[in-house]
C-alpha cells in the first residue's frame, strides 16, 4: 500500500474509520461528532446521513455517512452523562471512542474517568475491562483563550488505570489511535489542535504503534531532549541549531505520557549526561517534573548538570496573540537553558 | 406474581436482612474496615425489581448496594469476604462494601459516588441497544442522588436515545442526614420524569408487589423500544446512613418508619396462597444459615496477598 501525504486530522479520521470497519463494537460518541441530528435536509435519499460538523474541528467528517447514527452518536452537551455512558458501554461489550471537545471541559467529565472507568477493574478484582478511548484536544496557539487551550494530559496521566498518549505527527497519530482503540483499557488520546493541519506521510494500511514506548527521533551523544506532542518540533529545531556548534543532541518523542517510557529516557540520559524536558503543561506537578524526578532518582550519577524543564508559565493561557506566544515554550527558551547545560562542551558562544 | 417468584423474593429478602444484620454486628466488633451503608428496610425494592431480571440484564447500584448485589445473584460468601477485605472476596478484597460487583452477573458495581450510576446504566443500555439484545439495564439510586446534576444528564440522554433503561429511585427519606423534603424542590422524584418525556411512577416501596408490577410494565416498555421509565419507591432505611451514624435526623413521624417489608410480604404471600407459613419458616431458617456460612467463609478467608496491591490496574 502507498504512503500519502495527509494531515494529522485526516490520519486520525482514517484510523477511526478503519477501526470501525474492523470491529462493529467500535462507536464514536460525543457532542457534534456528526452534528445535525434529525435535520431532514441532511438525510440523503438512500437514508445515509450528512454531518453538520463532523466534530467541532471537522475531524470526524464523513464517519456518520459511512457508519450511521447508531454508531456515530451525537449527544446533548452533557459531558458527564455521555462519558459515564461511554464507560458503562465499555464495561458491557462496546469499544467506544468518546470525544471531549476540549480537555478544559474535563471538569464536567471527570468522575466517569477518575472514579468509574479508571478504577472499576481494580475494585472488581480484575473482573471488568474498560476498552474506552477518550479523544480530547489540548494546547495553546489558536487564540482560544484560557478555557479552550490548556494542556492537561499530565492530569489524566496522574490517575492510576489511565493510559495517555500524545501524538506529535500524522504517522504517529494514526498508529497510536488504532493502538488506543485496540486497548482493553481507558486510554486518553490527547491531540494538540495546532498540529491538526500538519502534513506527513501516512500508510494507507492499518497499523498500530506500541503504547508505552517512546520514539528516539534523532540520535545524539551529548544532550537529551525529551519532548511531548507539538514540542517535538521545538526539540528538533533546537537540535538543528546546536548541531551547528557541533553539539550532538538526542531527541526523544515521548509518544505516551502515561505510563511513560522510563527505559528509553534513562538509557539516553545515561549516555548523554544532560536532560531537557519540554512540556507545554503548566510548570508544576506535570509530566516534565515527573520525568525529572525519576531521572534524578535513577540516573543521578550519570548527570553532568541539572535536569532542566521548559514548560508554560504558571498562568492560565492568555488571549492576546503576543501574550499567548510568550506562554508557549519555543526554541529560544529551550536554547537558553541548553546554554547552561552545554557550557563545558562549547568552544564558542552560541548566540 | 406466581408462587415460584414469591418464594424467590421471600428468600432474597431474608438473605439481605440477615446479611445486613450480620454486617452490623460484625462492624460493631471491629472486623470491617472503612465505611458501611446498610440496606435493611429497603428489601422490597431490590427483590421486587430483580425478580424480573435475567442474568444478562444489567444493574448499577449505590453505596448502599449489598441488597442489590444479593438479589442480582452475586455470591454471598464472596460478598461477605469482600466486605471484610479478604482474599476470597468478589474483588479480591480490593473494593470493599462500596464496590461490591460481579460483571458476569450483570452487577456493574455498588458505587461510592452518589449519582455515579445514571450514565453507567445508560451506557449498559446503549450496549444492549447497539448489539440488538433483548435486555434491560436498571439504575438504582437514592433520593440524595436525584439532586445531582448527573440525574438530569443521565435521564435526558437515555430518553433522547430511547435506551432500554429503568431508573429506580429508592427514596428512603434522607440523603445522608438531610431530609429529602428539604433537599428537593419537587415534592417527589417521580414528578420530574415527564420533563424527560418518560413515565414517572411513585409506588409504595415497602410493598414488593407494587414494585414488581411497576417494574414489569417498565421492562415491557423498554423492550418494546419505548425508552426509559422512572420508578420512585417510597421506603425507609432501618439503620443510619452509615454504621456509627447516631441518626439524630430521624423522627417519630418519618414515613414508613413503623413498617417492615419482610413481615408485610410474608403475610401477603400467605394470604394470596403464594407461600405457606411452613415454607416461610423454612426460608427464614435457610437464609439465616446461608449468612452464618458466609460469615464463617469470610472469617476463614486469608488476607489478600500483598502483591495484589499492584495487579488489576490494566487488562
Amino acid at each position: 500500500m502507498t504512503n500519502r501525504n495527509i494531515t494529522f486530522m485526516t490520519a486520525i479520521n482514517e484510523a477511526m474509520a478503519q477501526a470501525m470497519r474492523k470491529d462493529e463494537n467500535v462507536i464514536l460518541i460525543g457532542t457534534d461528532v456528526a452534528g445535525g441530528a434529525e435535520v431532514d435536509h441532511l438525510v440523503h435519499d438512500d437514508g445515509r446521513y450528512d454531518d453538520a460538523f463532523g466534530g467541532v474541528f471537522g475531524l470526524s467528517k464523513g464517519l456518520v455517512t459511512e457508519f450511521g447514527r447508531e454508531r456515530v452518536i451525537d449527544t446533548p452537551i452533557a459531558e458527564h452523562g455521555y462519558f459515564s455512558a461511554a464507560v458503562g458501554a465499555a464495561a458491557t461489550g462496546l469499544r467506544p471512542i468518546a470525544e471531549l471537545m476540549f480537555n478544559d471541559f474535563v471538569g464536567f467529565a471527570l468522575d466517569p474517568i477518575l472514579n468509574q472507568g479508571a478504577k472499576m477493574r481494580y475494585m472488581f478484582g480484575g473482573k471488568a475491562k474498560i476498552p474506552l478511548t477518550v479523544r480530547t484536544v489540548h494546547g495553546a496557539g489558536a487564540g482560544a483563550a484560557a478555557q479552550h487551550s490548556q494542556t492537561l494530559y499530565g492530569m489524566f496521566g496522574a490517575i492510576p488505570g489511565v493510559k495517555v498518549v500524545v501524538p506529535s505527527n500524522p504517522y504517529d497519530a494514526k498508529g497510536l489511535m488504532l493502538a488506543a482503540i485496540e486497548e482493553d483499557n481507558l486510554v486518553v488520546f490527547s491531540e494538540d489542535k495546532m498540529l491538526y493541519g500538519m502534513k506527513g506521510d501516512v500508510p494507507e494500511d492499518y497499523y498500530t504503534i506500541e503504547i508505552g514506548k517512546a520514539n528516539v527521533v534523532r540520535s545524539g551523544e551529548e544532550l537529551t531532549i525529551v519532548a511531548i506532542g507539538k514540542m517535538v518540533q521545538v526539540a528538533e529545531e533546537v537540535a538543528n541549531i546546536l548541531a551547528k556548534d557541533d553539539i550532538s543532541t538526542e531527541v526523544i518523542d515521548l509518544r505516551t505520557v502515561a505510563p511513560w517510557d522510563q527505559e528509553t529516557v534513562l538509557e539516553s540520559v545515561k549516555k548523554t549526561g544532560r536532560l531537557i524536558v519540554i512540556d507545554e503543561s503548566n510548570p508544576h506537578n506535570n509530566t516534565a517534573t515527573d520525568i525529572a524526578s525519576v531521572v534524578a532518582d535513577q540516573a543521578f550519577d550519570y548527570l553532568d548538570g541539572p535536569i532542566k524543564t521548559v514548560c508554560a508559565p504558571n498562568t492560565p493561557v492568555p488571549f492576546a496573540t503576543n501574550l499567548e506566544q510568550a506562554y508557549i515554550p519555543n526554541a529560544a527558551k529551550v536554547l537558553k537553558v541548553a546554554e547552561e547545560l552545554i557550557v563545558d562542551l562549547k568552544k564558542e558562544p552560541m548566540i | 406474581m406466581n408462587k415460584e417468584t414469591a418464594l424467590w423474593i421471600y428468600q432474597k429478602m431474608n438473605e439481605i436482612r440477615y446479611f445486613e444484620d450480620e454486617v452490623h454486628r460484625t462492624f460493631g466488633k471491629g472486623l470491617i474496615p472503612g465505611f458501611v451503608h446498610l440496606y435493611a428496610g429497603e428489601e422490597a425494592v431490590a427483590t421486587g425489581v430483580m425478580a424480573l431480571l435475567e442474568n444478562d440484564d444489567y444493574i448499577t447500584s449505590t453505596h448502599r448496594g449489598h441488597g442489590h448485589a444479593i438479589a442480582k445473584g452475586c455470591d454471598i460468601n464472596g460478598m461477605m469476604a469482600e466486605i471484610m477485605g479478604k482474599k476470597d472476596g468478589l474483588g479480591g478484597g480490593k473494593g470493599g462494601s462500596m464496590h461490591v460487583a460481579d460483571v458476569d452477573k450483570g452487577m456493574l458495581g455498588a458505587n461510592g459516588i452518589v449519582g455515579g450510576g445514571f450514565g453507567l446504566a445508560a451506557g449498559a443500555a446503549l450496549s444492549i441497544k447497539t448489539k440488538g439484545l433483548d435486555n434491560v439495564a436498571v439504575c438504582f439510586f437514592g433520593d440524595g442522588a436525584s439532586n445531582e446534576g448527573t440525574f438530569h444528564e443521565g435521564l435526558n440522554l437515555a430518553s433522547i436515545l430511547d435506551l432500554p433503561v429503568i431508573f429506580v429511585c429508592e427514596n428512603n427519606q434522607f440523603g445522608e442526614g438531610t431530609p429529602f423534603r428539604y433537599a428537593s424542590a419537587s415534592e417527589t422524584v417521580a414528578e420530574r420524569a415527564p420533563a424527560y418525556n418518560m413515565p414517572g411512577i411513585r409506588v409504595d416501596g415497602m410493598d414488593v408487589e407494587a414494585v414488581y408490577n411497576a417494574t414489569k410494565e417498565a421492562i415491557e416498555r423498554a423492550k418494546a423500544g419505548q425508552g426509559p421509565t422512572l420508578i420512585e419507591c417510597d421506603t425507609y432505611r432501618q439503620y443510619g446512613h452509615f454504621e456509627g451514624d447516631e441518626q439524630k435526623y430521624k423522627t417519630e413521624d418519618d414515613p414508613n418508619r413503623d413498617r417492615d417489608p419482610i413481615p408485610e410480604f410474608r403475610e401477603k404471600a400467605i394470604k394470596n396462597g403464594w407461600m405457606t407459613g411452613k415454607e416461610a419458616d423454612k426460608i427464614e431458617q435457610e437464609a439465616k444459615k446461608t449468612i452464618e456460612e458466609a460469615v464463617a467463609f469470610a472469617e476463614a478467608s486469608p488476607l489478600p496477598d500483598e502483591e495484589t496491591l499492584y495487579t488489576d490496574i490494566f487488562a
